[in-house]
């Protein structure tokens, strides 16, 4: 059986190169690239898209406040003022004060994990600490709500309001009710942690072995081969993922709306309740009732998209500086 | 070295269906290969005749495997690659505008240095896998296809392995056993040529051994061209042998004149073991 | 002075002054010593305080909403303002419905673009498309709602489980295009020239074999964006809304677990919390179970990979 079959095959016209099998091989792999390469053009239209049709909506608010709708502080829906000042605002407080709490615990971690860390434990913790970033925000925002605003408005307030005699310090004035800027950085840093974790883990691991062998070698405590050796070599990398934690931070909508109180207050105390760019869209977009507040909730997106493209573009040529020069090995 | 092709269509009294294949079943006329800018094999010609193995050596970087890779047009699947110079397939130049890499590449298999079985497919489909793109009307049924692939196996002394597990995965079996999966894979779609590019660099001595007895036994169905760096392996089982040096071919001659009384002393040099 | 004398003072003012540097050398030294220990052990701490978080957040998940977790919850849908029971029965079926539509975009486009970033590496345009790919991914999911709403509610006058499964699809494709790409790329050139070599076409190539062989990782992928985008809310707000009833139609708006969770939770009352406790937990559950898996399938395959 097997032989009657074999002399088919092998009885192919001789010289057996078939012109006609260029049509459909070219054809096909024609249909190919072109098939891969329009799939691929969907992401840069679909970005475009997305940009136009926020700035095409926020345009109306534009035009009528100009630039000031960015730092005036009105927000009136009935009488159609509108001004995003607070939370403008209330997105760079929170971020940086979630980046003041993160960074150094994440820094910490990092250097635990990559330098000092015995094998048994650092798989278990980079787990645990990974496993942050897959909690879904609105997870954050119920805990949050539920647990971090109570424990803070009877625990935290009042210990730095009475116990430390703070409460008239600017930064801790006002009537605390629980949800504010203070909750908002909270649940914002455990939120970013992850992130500037991971790159710095990774930023570590780049740095050559013989960079802290001969930090060693002359001399320096271990710490000392951290501090002076490894951390100035992977500094840019460690900025890198700090505004990376930055870009996430600014762009965080359920957890911070579902502690942060929702206010348009432009209050430099932490204590105070108040929005950031992302939590007013999200609060107040469904009920938005007449087309100049959703054009204004509209042109609020557009600055949030133009931020968050500024701030994850410089976040990533950090680390990506970071990467070509550890390769390079000065 | 020229062969005739084309017959005058006005001087034909009786039409054959086919001509007779030439004896030279590949002929190499002034192959230049590049790489970019840079000229990898220059100048190469030479003609293999019908059932022969004809070896390849040379040194590293001589420009072997890719003077091989010309043969079936796989040196073009590189990015910046560029071949010129004919190389005629019984009687007819593959680098033709009007002809297909892909029908070429069903006339002339190849075996690559490591091992390469689709890791998802099974021993059988891996065999099968050259028969699913060949034209419709040569493509053979399901039945004939288990029976093309037992004889394949079989002539790639893998069958009494593998006949009662055919539907394992390929990347169960050991390297040697791959390699063998391999030439199956390339013998089931009944090629005129077979290269072997350096097959047998990366298996033990006894995989060796039986590669190259496969060689052996294989010569007289399909004409075998194989590339290798040793030259022991090019002595014992090779009919005719090349030396290529810096891209260019030295010397070509029957395996025994070449490395007893080798005419360029540059050969001489390599096979004397005075530069490898 | 004689020279002996010279010598000796000499010799007695080194021995002095060497002992006087190994004495304070031996301070700071023990000095720095100790602050090496103090920033080492610092760090430990940090490493515990950042265990806190997941630790206390799965507790009070756990603790709240276990009592809460009956088959009431998965098959009842929920009861008006008021009534105790009542379920996310809607709610969950509406995740996974909105998961569907959205791969149904996402999963084509995100793996020929795959693909495309894959096999032209280094070309221009695909340098271009790996960079806003990577800009897509990190707008922020409430642009991505407001985008879908301008485009698929407002024309339209009504929310629905269609514009919300559009914004979740927007944000799985950077997801599933990376992960494609670095699959694709793992694949060794050696088996695309075995393909080649036999007589396959370029497209077959890439799409019988390539792709075939890079499958399970990709897969992988996929379940990672799909634990990623099951868990979105701000998209769906104002995209999907919410429905508290049984609908399954593309055409409505349709609920979701995040989102049912987001209400309840927002709301006064505490049979409320203790569901969007429950909801939570069920959310989570899921999300933490496909990302371990996904995370240990990959890591046993870049095990035996090896080659």
């Amino acid at each position: 059986m097997s032989e009657d079959v074999a002399p088919r095959i092998a009885s192919r016209p001789t010289p057996a190169l078939v012109p006609a099998e260029i049509e459909g091989a070219s054809y096909g792999d024609r249909v190919y690239r072109w098939a891969t390469t329009g799939f691929a053009l969907v992401i840069p239209s679909l970005l475009l898209l997305i940009a136009w049709e926020v700035f095409r909506a926020g345009w109306p608010a534009l035009k009528t406040f100009g630039l000031g709708f960015f730092t005036s502080s009105a927000w009136d829906p009935v009488n159609g003022n509108f001004g995003a000042a607070p939370a403008v605002f209330g997105t760079i407080v929170s971020s940086i004060l979630a980046l003041i709490i993160a960074t150094p615990l994440a820094v910490g971690v990092a250097i635990f994990l990559s330098e000092f860390a015995p094998n048994w434990i650092r798989q278990p913790i980079a787990f645990f600490v990974d496993l942050l970033a897959a909690i879904p925000s609105v997870v954050y925002g119920l805990w949050g709500v539920l647990v971090l605003v109570p424990f803070i408005r009877a625990h935290v307030m009042p210990f730095v309001k009475d116990t430390l005699h703070l409460g008239d310090f600017p930064l801790f004035t006002g009537a605390a009710y629980g949800p504010s800027m203070f909750a908002a950085g909270c649940i914002l840093a455990i939120m970013i942690l992850p992130y500037i974790s991971a790159v710095t883990r990774e930023v570590l691991r780049a740095v050559p072995r013989s960079q802290r062998e001969a930090a060693l070698a002359l001399g320096a405590t271990r710490w000392e081969m951290i501090w002076d050796a490894v951390l100035p070599y992977a500094r840019s990398g460690i900025v890198g993922g700090v505004i990376l934690g930055l870009g996430r931070a600014i762009g965080e909508t359920m957890a911070v709306t579902m502690v942060i109180g929702n206010r348009h207050e432009l209050s430099a105390s932490l204590f105070q309740p108040g929005y950031t760019m992302a939590s007013l869209i999200a609060n107040e977009f469904a009920e938005a009732t007449n087309d100049l507040h959703i054009s204004a909730l509209m042109a609020v997106g557009a600055g949030l998209f133009l931020v968050t493209v500024i701030v994850n573009a410089i976040a990533r040529w950090l680390v990506w500086r970071t990467a070509r020069v550890g390769d390079g090995g000065t | 070295m020229r062969a005739e092709t084309g017959v005058d269509a006005a001087s034909v009294t009786e039409a054959p269906a086919l001509d007779p294949p030439p004896p030279e079943v590949l002929a190499v006329d002034g192959l230049d290969a590049y790489f970019g800018a840079a000229r990898v094999v220059r100048e190469v010609s030479f003609a293999v005749k019908s059932g022969q193995v004809t070896a390849i050596i040379g040194p590293s970087g001589c420009g072997k495997s890719t003077l091989l890779r010309c043969l079936n047009r796989m040196h073009e699947t590189v990015p910046g690659a560029r071949v010129e110079g004919e190389v005629r397939f019984q009687g007819k130049d593959i680098y033709e505008a009007a002809v297909s890499a892909i029908g070429v590449r069903r006339h002339i298999g190849m075996v690559f240095q490591r091992p390469t079985p689709f890791p998802t497919m099974s021993i059988r489909d891996n065999v099968a896998a050259g028969l699913k793109v060949l034209p419709r009307s040569e493509r053979p049924s399901r039945r004939d296809t288990d029976a093309v692939v037992e004889r394949a196996l079989r002539r790639a002394a893998l069958w009494q392995e593998v006949h009662d597990r055919l539907g394992a995965n390929a990347t169960a079996l050991s390297g040697g056993q791959q390699q063998r999966l391999c030439v199956a894979r390339a013998l089931a779609t009944s090629p005129t040529v077979l290269l072997l590019d350096e097959p047998t660099a990366s298996l033990d001595p006894i995989s060796t051994q039986r590669i190259e007895e496969l060689v052996y036994e294989l010569r007289s169905e399909v004409t075998i061209i194989i590339v290798t760096h040793n030259m022991q392996q090019a002595a014992r089982i090779s009919d005719r042998t090349a030396f290529m040096l810096s891209g260019e071919l030295v010397e070509y001659a029957p395996t025994n004149v070449l490395f007893t009384t080798p005419r360029d002393p540059r050969t001489d040099a390599y096979v004397t073991g005075r530069f490898g | 002075m004689t020279t002996q004398a010279f010598t000796t003072q000499r010799r007695a003012a080194w021995r002095s002054y060497r002992d006087q540097l190994a004495q304070s050398t031996a301070r700071t030294l023990s000095r720095r010593r100790l602050v090496s220990q103090i920033m080492i052990a610092s760090t430990f701490v940090a490493a515990l305080v950042a265990v806190l978080p997941l630790t206390l957040i799965v507790w009070h998940l756990l603790q709240q909403g276990a009592s809460s977790i009956n088959r009431n919850f998965f098959l009842h849908m929920p009861r008006p303002t008021g009534e105790t029971g009542g379920g996310m029965a809607n709610a969950i079926v509406g995740t996974g419905v909105l998961v569907l539509i959205a791969s149904t975009v996402g999963l084509p486009v995100g793996i020929f673009a795959g693909l495309y970033l894959a096999e032209q590496r280094s070309a221009r345009l695909a340098t271009g498309v790996r960079f806003l790919s990577d800009v897509l991914n990190g707008l922020p999911s409430i642009v991505l709602g407001i985008f879908a709403w301008g485009l698929l509610v407002r024309p339209f006058k009504h929310f629905s489980a269609l514009a919300g499964g559009m914004a979740l699809a927007a944000m799985m494709i950077p997801l599933v295009t990376r992960t494609t790409e670095e699959m694709i790329r793992l694949v060794p050139v050696s088996m695309r020239e075995a393909a080649l070599a036999l007589g396959y076409t370029k497209w077959r190539t890439s799409l019988s074999i390539v792709l075939r062989t890079a499958m399970p990782g990709i897969v992988t992928g996929v379940l990672l964006a799909v634990a990623r985008i099951a868990g979105e809310t701000a998209p769906l707000i104002f995209t999907a809304f919410g429905n508290n009833f049984w609908s399954v139609s593309p055409f409505k708006p349709i609920a979701a677990l995040p989102m049912q969770i987001y209400y309840y939770a927002t709301a006064p009352y505490d049979d409320w919390h203790a569901q969007a406790w429950a909801g939570a937990l069920v959310l989570l559950g899921l999300v933490l179970i496909i990302s371990v898996a996904a995370r240990f399938a990959t890591r046993s395959r870049a095990g035996l990979g090896g080659d």
